[in-house]
């Protein structure tokens, strides 16, 4: 029903049937992060089948088609149906109340973006159950292997793709509408807080690059269906043409899964060494050199497929230049630690993990942009350690510190300080038995993407496995943390922790409702 | 806007207009998929068409009752200015995607035409992929395609000054037309926002009848089709997804007619005239990008 008064306020709907019909961007963040969540698990469940697997060389627990399978959907799940929708979640649930803006701009396409994801990976799961099994051609489907060779479920994959960057699209649309005309007045754009900025810039490389991935999906579902020649030199097109294609939106992809990361450490580190954050303005012109690097850097994905030496050296330079703002960025938070007064909340451990193992993962992938090394390291489990360290240390840590950091304001309730330290160390030290000896089996040539391997490259794997054990079971303790936080603990007052800054915390905690249903005249010095 | 005259920005209840979107995307995609697997399977079933319709009603009626609950809630002056800034920001980010969508199907073609269609017969330092068919040669429009067995090939392609360039002129004015109508619009004057309109959905029309003519003479006459090989492809699918958004947008333009009838749109309330008029701009310099890449330069 509508009401003639646009201000009056209305509370949520009663039962479940609130969550399904909701517009309130506190409620559709709560869904996307939940959502996120149970993707986390699911994906993860599937990672630690693929460890399990490569406990012991040698086929013991799944047969190859079934590991090929869980590889590209643990791929697909964690980037598309964690990741992603983590970051909005936190946008949906902080932009509004960063900016001092009454909701999102477009509240019920919000509720449209969300609801899509079930249907969407719903979806993606099922073909696990369809004849010929679900997509095993890794989660960047390169063809001719997932055109002429993928199984028919391949077609509800293409599908599920295209919902999702609906789901994206319209989502982005919505955050940067509202970063760009819902600002409280006075909140310039350089009074933004950097996770606003982050965000900014994000949504604007979702919106330019999930259409290119509907693209190629497209070409794909074409080549398979209707015999276009997209892909098939027989018809003269080429298989690499896909590659260039799915890593135009890929490559932007990657960054799509960090920029917000780097907004949330960039939060938190000023609030628990208390002091401003180091080098705002850097960090904006960091963070928009990165993007625009994101779209010109994209074939140092593609240094072994046969592409001329001038644009091996092109892609090789290019790739070389984005250290440079990644480095102010970590320069500035270690700065910004740089004489302050430091205490190490749960928050604050996440992030400075963050800092270190980041760091980690980007100059393993300094390493992987020089074009000779990488012919020696190209599709072994170096990339994988790479990857997965600024994904894992990187994206999905700084998405917990942002849980335990904001969870207060969130919920009401302070979470167990002693419980969060624990999963943090838990976290900390599984990932990194994990991922760190990858290095070394992929350095010796360990390929990725097998499920099987040669008696060498046994200990490490097997130390990998035990970490990942580790490190999922280690997330139920998480889950726990966070029920328990929500149905009580100790009370949190409006600003939580003492140093922090931002109209966010000027709020009642828990945050009502609706808030901002007219600007804040103070802005909090907004970004710290 | 000034801090003291701050108007309230409109956040609407609690809706179930999303929900029932979501499931009409889902049905709809999930009826195509079946239909495709079904057609490519050989199996003859009518669970993907059935899917597919029921999909397709619930997304046609959730976008009606959508979109009409929003000139509802516009009509009983809810949205403040700020409102409708965000309506105008919504529709150009919108476009931008659709210019993005757009950019992956000319970026392929580009490639094509600059890189590919010469390294597989052997151009540069890539010899060896020219001993793979030696009967192939590189040559643009590409008819005689290196595997012919799985792609035929084509006799002949669309020759640029024919039909193409009558449908670039017919675009060309209707992108006028619709300008007159807002200039109309602005005026007040009713009858010519209405003729106008008119003028630009016929033309739209036109536009696909041509269309639709260039592509059965092409697929009877020249044997070129999606699956004649690269030229064939590149050439239907940008213009088979321009045409697809020509049709979108000459629906938009004409629930824009029905709106004028009804007496909707004012100097100062037509935004949902205008991002219609946007879309049809838009869909015109696609057009355009085509007429000289893929006929003038392609052909």
């Amino acid at each position: 029903m509508i009401t003639e008064h646009p201000h009056d306020s209305h509370g949520p709907d009663k039962g479940l049937m609130r969550w399904v019909v909701t517009t309130n961007h506190k409620d559709i963040g709560t869904l996307y992060l939940w959502f996120s969540f149970l993707m986390f698990l699911t994906g993860g469940v599937m990672a630690l089948i693929i460890r399990s697997e490569l406990f012991q060389p040698g086929l013991q627990l799944v047969q190859p088609e079934s590991f090929n399978q869980m590889t590209t959907m643990h791929g697909l799940i964690m980037v598309f149906g964690a990741v992603m929708p983590a970051f909005v979640g936190l946008a949906n649930w902080l932009i509004p109340m960063m900016v001092g803006a009454p909701d999102m701009a477009m509240p019920r396409m919000n509720n449209f973006s969300f609801w899509i994801l079930p249907f969407a990976f719903g979806l993606l799961l099922s073909s696990l159950f369809m004849e010929g099994g679900a997509p095993n051609f890794g989660w960047t489907f390169y063809a001719p292997l997932s055109t002429d060779f993928g199984p028919p479920s391949t077609t509800f994959f293409i599908f599920g793709v295209h919902m999702m960057g609906i789901s994206s699209i319209m989502g982005s649309i919505n955050i940067i509408v509202t970063i760009l005309n819902l600002r409280a007045p006075g909140m310039t754009l350089m009074k933004m807080p950097l996770f606003v900025w982050t965000w900014l810039i994000t949504a604007y490389l979702l919106i330019a690059v999930m259409p290119v991935l509907a693209g190629v999906v497209t070409m794909m579902l074409m080549d398979i269906h209707f015999n276009t020649a997209f892909f098939s030199a027989g018809g003269g097109g080429d298989p690499v043409l896909f590659q260039h294609i799915f890593w135009f939106f890929g490559h932007p992809e990657v960054y799509i899964m960090i920029l917000p990361a780097f907004g949330v450490v960039s939060a938190i580190i000023p609030t628990f060494a208390r002091k401003r954050l180091f080098g705002y303005e850097s960090m904006v012109y960091a963070t928009s050199s990165i993007a625009f690097l994101s779209f010109i850097v994209w074939a140092h994905h593609m240094f072994t497929v046969g592409i001329p030496i001038a644009g091996e050296l092109y892609f090789m330079y290019a790739t070389m230049l984005i250290a440079v703002p990644t480095g102010v960025k970590v320069f500035n938070w270690v700065a910004t630690m740089w004489q302050g007064s430091m205490t190490f909340e749960t928050p604050m451990l996440f992030a400075i993990a963050f800092v270190v193992l980041f760091t980690i993962g980007g100059l393993s992938g300094l390493m992987l942009s020089i074009v000779p090394a990488d012919f020696q390291y190209h599709d072994t489990y170096f990339v994988v350690a790479h990857f997965h360290y600024v994904l894992v240390p990187g994206s999905v840590f700084s998405v917990m510190a942002a849980v335990y950091y904001w969870l207060p304001k969130w919920t009401g309730n302070m979470y167990d300080e002693a419980l969060g330290k624990t999963h943090f160390w838990l976290s900390f030290i599984g990932i990194n038995i994990t991922f760190f000896p990858q290095h070394f089996s992929g350095l010796a040539g360990m390929p990725r993407r097998i499920p099987d391997y040669a008696l060498q490259f046994a200990d490490f794997n097997m130390i990998s496995s035990c970490g990942a054990f580790l490190f999922g079971f280690s997330q139920l303790l998480f889950l726990f943390i966070i029920i328990k936080t929500i149905r009580g603990g100790e009370k949190a007052t409006e600003q939580v922790w003492e140093g922090a800054h931002g109209l966010e915390w000027t709020l009642p905690s828990p945050a009502p409702y609706h808030t901002f249903a007219t600007p804040p005249s103070d802005l909090n010095d907004a970004h710290g | 806007m000034t801090d003291s005259a701050y108007e309230p920005y409109y956040v609407p209840h609690s809706s179930k207009l999303p929900i029932f979107a979501s499931i009409g995307i889902f049905l709809t995609v999930f009826g195509i998929g079946h239909i495709l697997n079904d057609l490519s399977a050989g199996v003859d079933s009518a669970f993907g068409m059935v899917t597919l319709i029921l999909g397709g009603l619930v997304m046609g009626l959730t976008l009606f009752f959508w979109f009409s609950k929003v000139i509802e809630e516009n009509y009983k002056q809810l949205y403040s200015n700020q409102m409708n800034r965000s309506y105008v920001w919504g529709m150009s980010w919108f476009i931008f995607s659709e210019v993005m969508f757009f950019a992956a199907f000319f970026g392929a073609l580009f490639y094509v035409r600059v890189f590919v269609v010469d390294w597989i017969g052997g151009v540069g330092d890539r010899g060896p992929s020219g001993m793979l068919w030696p009967n192939y040669e590189p040559h643009w429009p590409l008819l005689n395609t290196p595997d012919p067995e799985r792609f035929p090939g084509a006799s002949g392609v669309i020759p640029a000054m024919g039909l193409p360039l009558v449908n670039t002129l017919l675009l060309v004015t209707s992108s006028f037309t619709v300008s007159f109508a807002h200039h109309a619009i602005k005026e007040g004057n009713r009858k010519r926002i209405i003729q106008w309109l008119t003028v630009t959905v016929t033309l739209g029309l036109i536009f696909l009848f041509v269309q639709g003519y260039e592509y059965v003479h092409a697929y009877n006459d020249l044997g070129l089709t999606l699956g004649s090989g690269i030229y064939g492809t590149t050439f239907f699918m940008l213009t088979g997804f321009h045409g697809a958004h020509v049709t979108l947008g000459t629906f938009m333009l004409l629930i824009m007619l029905f709106r004028a009838l009804k007496g909707h749109f004012t100097d100062d309330n037509c935004f949902g005239f205008e991002a219609a008029a946007w879309y049809w701009h838009f869909v015109d310099v696609v057009w355009i990008a085509l007429f000289i890449f893929v006929y003038v330069l392609g052909g």
